[in-house]
């Protein structure tokens, strides 16, 4: 297995209305901001839906599970790689992310990964995703 | 719609793929002093700017200042890349509308050598950038992942990849300022290191310092020049982005653009005898001759094999001067020669090895951005003068 190159995380600058996402992270949960007129999850989160303008919107708890929708294995300048890539998090919501602890060279598209959490420099949660 | 009066009628890039001892600004100067001079006019002349985000300064001022010019109509639009294609069409508009006479079109870039003091790399404002640069996104990876994708669904491989590097690299051999000169082969694309999966080395631009201008005036005006010039039959822009999630990487803004130009010029894809296809990645070229009509969606693996690319033996003869891929991609923006070499091709100036025969309809197409996360795309439908 092709060890993936260990990812460091800058701290988030948060902007206001990402605040509830990154706090879910920090309770080790993902939330898919959500809209309760349309019904639709958007990402990354903003303050009104961008489907249909909304401000009715609600942080929605996902099972943390999702599928692959388009990976790259990055090279990384004196050896080593990791895997960036897009996860589909609920119905038509593909989030941007990093894939660890896998074999780059193993992952398919469509394949199921799960959420999981790293620390940013000064320990927020960083939301990744392992092959489930 | 009929087509443009305005008419491109001068064209320069830079000769030169590194200028450590140059400033931006003299750089792009200097091309705009080739593109005025290739015109047959004099930057006095010049009462239209337009430029894109490469330039220094705020917008487009800072240079205003430095070619001492006072032109009474300016655009700074930026969408990438492609922005010099879109200035074309939006230089031809101002033209139309009796803004401007003579409208100058400017880029350079030094990646080489970077400016002291450079801007920062993250904007706290951005409301992308933590959901995006948190996770070392590189310019190549935006692309692996279209191209993953494509992979994915159609079953496009990377030696249908490849091909398009070969046949860049075929037209390169023959412009003494490409920056690689050396044809290239299936296998030596595929042996090529690893960038980001599934794209290598050979997949990717160059990086260069150089730069390109374009000049474009009303018909009377071109009329009296000495030059060949270049009719605009249709123009088309769009910018496409992740949908609030639900992005779809296998096709571009380069559709919505290229619908417009259509439209606009009554051409269809078929009469087409030469197109300058953005390539800063060979998966670029692919997803756009797909958008362009060229072929249908999925089929872009087939069309680009077997040199179907290159001058003189396929069906598309594309980026004859050796393009991204091989000759150059000043300021990692592409979409001025683009136009530049389209604009050879149908005065027949381009180098005789590669010159399509009799080319009297071209198109140049632009991608700007990321086609992972948002770009813009602008297609030009361009006719010699009867
Ligand atoms: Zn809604």
């Amino acid at each position: 297995m092709a060890e993936d190159h260990k990812m460091t995380y800058a701290d988030p600058w948060m902007l206001p209305e990402t605040k509830g996402f990154w706090e879910a992270l920090n309770d080790g949960k993902l939330v898919i901001r959500t809209c309760n007129d349309c019904g639709r999850g958007h990402h990354f989160p903003r303050a009104m839906c961008p489907h249909c303008y909304s401000s009715n919107l609600e942080w929605k708890e996902s099972d943390g599970t999702g599928t692959i929708y388009s990976f790259t294995a990055q090279q990384v300048k004196g050896g080593g790689k990791y895997v960036y890539a897009y996860v589909e998090i609920a119905d038509r919501v593909r989030a941007i992310t990093n894939i660890v602890d896998c074999d780059p060279d193993a992952l398919q598209i469509g394949q199921k990964v799960k959420a999981a959490f790293r620390p940013s420099a000064s320990g927020q949660n960083i939301l990744v995703f392992t092959p489930a | 719609m009929t087509a443009h009066d305005a008419r491109l009628v001068g064209a320069y890039e830079l000769p030169y793929r590194h200028a450590p001892d140059k400033s931006l600004a003299q750089m792009q100067a200097e091309a705009a002093l080739g593109a005025v001079a290739d015109a047959g006019l004099s930057l006095k002349d010049v009462d239209g700017f337009f430029c894109g985000g490469d330039t220094p300064g705020m917008g487009p001022m800072s240079l205003i200042e430095y070619l001492n010019i006072t032109p009474r109509y300016v655009d700074s639009t930026e969408t990438g890349g492609n922005s010099y294609v879109s200035h074309v069409a939006r230089a031809a508009r101002a033209i139309d509308a009796g803004l401007c006479d003579v409208a100058l079109i400017t880029l350079a870039g030094k990646p080489r050598t970077p400016a002291k003091g450079s801007r920062p790399m993250t904007d706290s404002n951005k409301p992308d950038q933590d959901f995006e640069l948190t996770y070392h996104p590189t310019v190549p990876a935006n692309y692996a992942l279209a191209a993953q994708r494509h992979m994915y669904e159609y079953g496009t491989t990377s030696e249908q990849l490849a091909w398009i590097k070969v046949a860049a690299s075929h037209h390169a051999q023959h412009n003494p300022h490409a920056l690689l000169k050396d044809v290239v082969t299936v296998e030596d694309v595929v042996n090529s290191p690893m960038v980001a999966s599934p794209l290598h080395r050979f997949d990717c631009c160059v990086i260069t310092d150089g730069g390109g201008a374009l000049i474009l005036a009303k018909s009377e005006i071109a009329k009296r020049l000495n030059r060949p010039s270049v009719k605009i039959l249709g123009t088309g822009e769009a910018v496409k982005h992740q949908g609030a999630g639900d992005i779809d990487l296998t096709w571009t803004a380069g559709k919505w653009a290229a619908e417009k130009a259509w439209k606009m010029s009554g051409c269809t894809p078929d009469q087409i005898q030469y197109a300058s296809i953005y390539d800063s990645f060979t998966i670029t070229v692919l997803l756009e001759i797909e958008d362009l009509g060229f072929c249908k969606p999925g089929h872009g693996g087939g069309f680009v094999a077997e040199g179907n690319l290159i001058s003189g033996k396929g069906k598309l003869p594309f980026n004859t001067d050796g393009g991204g891929l091989c000759s150059n991609h000043p300021g990692n923006r592409g979409g001025m020669t683009k136009v530049i070499e389209a604009v050879r091709q149908l005065r027949g100036e381009a180098h005789p090895a590669v010159q399509v025969p009799d080319c009297a309809l071209a198109l140049a197409h632009g991608t700007g951005g990321s086609l992972g996360t948002r770009h813009g795309a602008s297609t030009l439908i361009l006719a010699r003068e009867d």
